[in-house]
C-alpha cells in the first residue's frame, strides 16, 4: 500500500549506516519482510529501482534482497500456534478469537553490503 | 579485487519512525503545543468538521491547521477563510505522513506560539495508521454513509485512535442500517480506551462534547 514511502525510509536509514561505516557504494540491501506486513514485494522491487537511481547518493546500483518471515498467530486459550495467512484471526484448533500475531508484520533492514 | 563488507543493521523501519516520533513529541511538549493527528477516508468530512471546531474554539486558544494532501490547496484555502493559520503540505504522492515529514511541516509552519495544531492526514484508513506522526493524540472521523462495519475492515486505524468521531449523524434516517450501538461496540472491542462521539458537522450535533474533549485534553497537556 505504501511501498514508495517505506523505500524512502529504507534509503534514508541505509545512507546513514553507509556514512557511519565509510562506505562509498552500497551493493545490496537485505530486508526481512513479514508475510502480513502490508508491503507487496513485487511493488517494492519496482519502486526500489526508481528510488535508488533518483533519490540516493551511495545506492545507485544497490540490489534489493527480500527475505520473507512467515506470519504465525498464537491462541491464548489453547496455547497453540497456527499459520495466520491460512486461518486468520480465529484459532483452527479451538475456535477462539483470543489470538494475537506472534510474528509476520516485520519490516526490517537486516544487513547491507558495500565497499 | 574489490573489498566488500557486510554490515549487520537489524533495524525496523517502524521502530525508527517511532523513535523519531517520540523525539518530535518531546519537542512539541517543550513548546506547549498540542498536536492532533486527524485521520479519515476521503470525504468523511475532515475539513467541514475542522471549520466548525475552529469557530467554537478560536477565541479560547491559538489554533493552527496543517493540511496534508497529495496535491492541491483547496482545503487550506477553506481553513484560512475561518481566520486561523493554515499551511498545506504536499506529500508528493505519498499515502501517509511520517514523523520526519511532520517535523518539516511543523518547522516551516512555526508552531511555537500555537496551543492547538491539527494535522489533517492524507485521506486513507490504512497507511496513516502504521506511521506515528509524533502527534500528542490521534483522532479519526468515520462518517455514517461509510457503514458501521469499518472497524472490522480497518482494525489498526481504530485501535490507535484516542477519539473517534462518527460524523454525518444527520443522515442516519437515510442510512438506517447503520447501527450506532454496533459501531461503538466494534470500536471498543479493538480499543477499550477510545472515546466515541456521535456528531454532525453539518448541524452541529455532538460538537459540545467534542469541543469539551479538546479543551480538557489541551488543558491537561499544558498542566502536565
Amino acid at each position: 500500500m505504501h511501498e514508495l514511502g517505506v523505500v524512502f525510509h529504507v534509503i534514508k536509514m541505509v545512507e546513514e549506516v553507509a556514512e557511519e561505516n565509510d562506505l562509498t557504494e552500497v551493493q545490496s540491501v537485505t530486508l526481512q519482510l513479514g508475510e502480513v506486513s502490508t508491503v507487496i514485494e513485487s511493488y517494492l522491487q519496482d519502486v526500489w529501482k526508481w528510488a535508488v537511481k533518483n533519490r540516493s547518493q551511495h545506492m545507485q546500483e544497490a540490489k534489493l534482497i527480500v527475505e520473507k518471515i512467515p506470519a504465525i498467530t498464537f491462541c491464548e486459550d489453547c496455547m497453540q500456534e497456527y499459520g495466520t495467512v491460512e486461518h486468520g484471526k480465529i484459532c483452527p484448533h479451538c475456535g477462539s478469537e483470543h489470538t494475537y500475531l506472534l510474528q509476520g508484520n516485520e519490516f526490517m533492514i537486516k544487513e547491507i553490503e558495500g565497499q | 579485487m574489490k573489498d566488500f563488507k557486510v554490515i549487520e543493521v537489524k533495524r525496523s523501519i517502524f521502530e525508527d519512525n517511532d523513535a523519531d516520533a517520540n523525539r518530535l513529541r518531546e519537542e512539541l511538549k517543550a513548546d506547549g503545543t498540542f498536536l492532533l493527528n486527524l485521520m479519515s477516508s476521503p470525504g468523511a468530512g475532515k475539513t467541514t468538521t475542522l471549520k466548525r471546531t475552529i469557530s467554537m474554539l478560536k477565541d479560547e486558544m491559538k489554533i493552527g491547521i496543517m493540511e496534508a494532501d497529495i496535491d492541491s490547496d483547496v482545503d487550506a484555502q477553506a481553513i484560512i477563510e475561518t481566520g486561523v493559520r493554515a499551511i498545506q503540505i504536499h506529500t508528493g504522492g505519498m499515502c501517509h505522513l511520517d514523523a520526519d515529514m511532520t517535523r518539516q511541516g511543523i518547522h516551516e509552519f512555526g508552531t511555537k506560539d500555537l496551543d492547538f495544531v491539527v494535522l489533517e492526514n492524507v485521506g486513507n484508513l490504512v497507511c496513516p495508521a502504521e506511521f506515528d506522526t509524533g502527534s500528542t493524540k490521534n483522532a479519526m472521523i468515520l462518517s455514517v454513509p461509510e457503514g458501521d462495519d469499518k472497524p472490522l475492515k480497518y482494525p489498526l486505524m481504530f485501535s490507535i485512535c484516542d477519539v473517534v468521531l462518527i460524523n454525518k449523524c444527520d443522515t442516519l434516517c437515510v442510512f438506517d442500517d447503520f447501527s450506532k450501538e454496533a459501531v461503538k461496540e466494534r470500536i471498543l472491542n479493538l480499543n477499550p480506551n477510545a472515546k466515541v462521539i456521535f456528531v454532525s458537522a453539518k448541524t452541529g450535533e455532538g460538537f459540545d462534547e467534542w469541543a469539551d474533549w479538546i479543551r480538557t485534553e489541551v488543558r491537561n497537556y499544558k498542566n502536565s
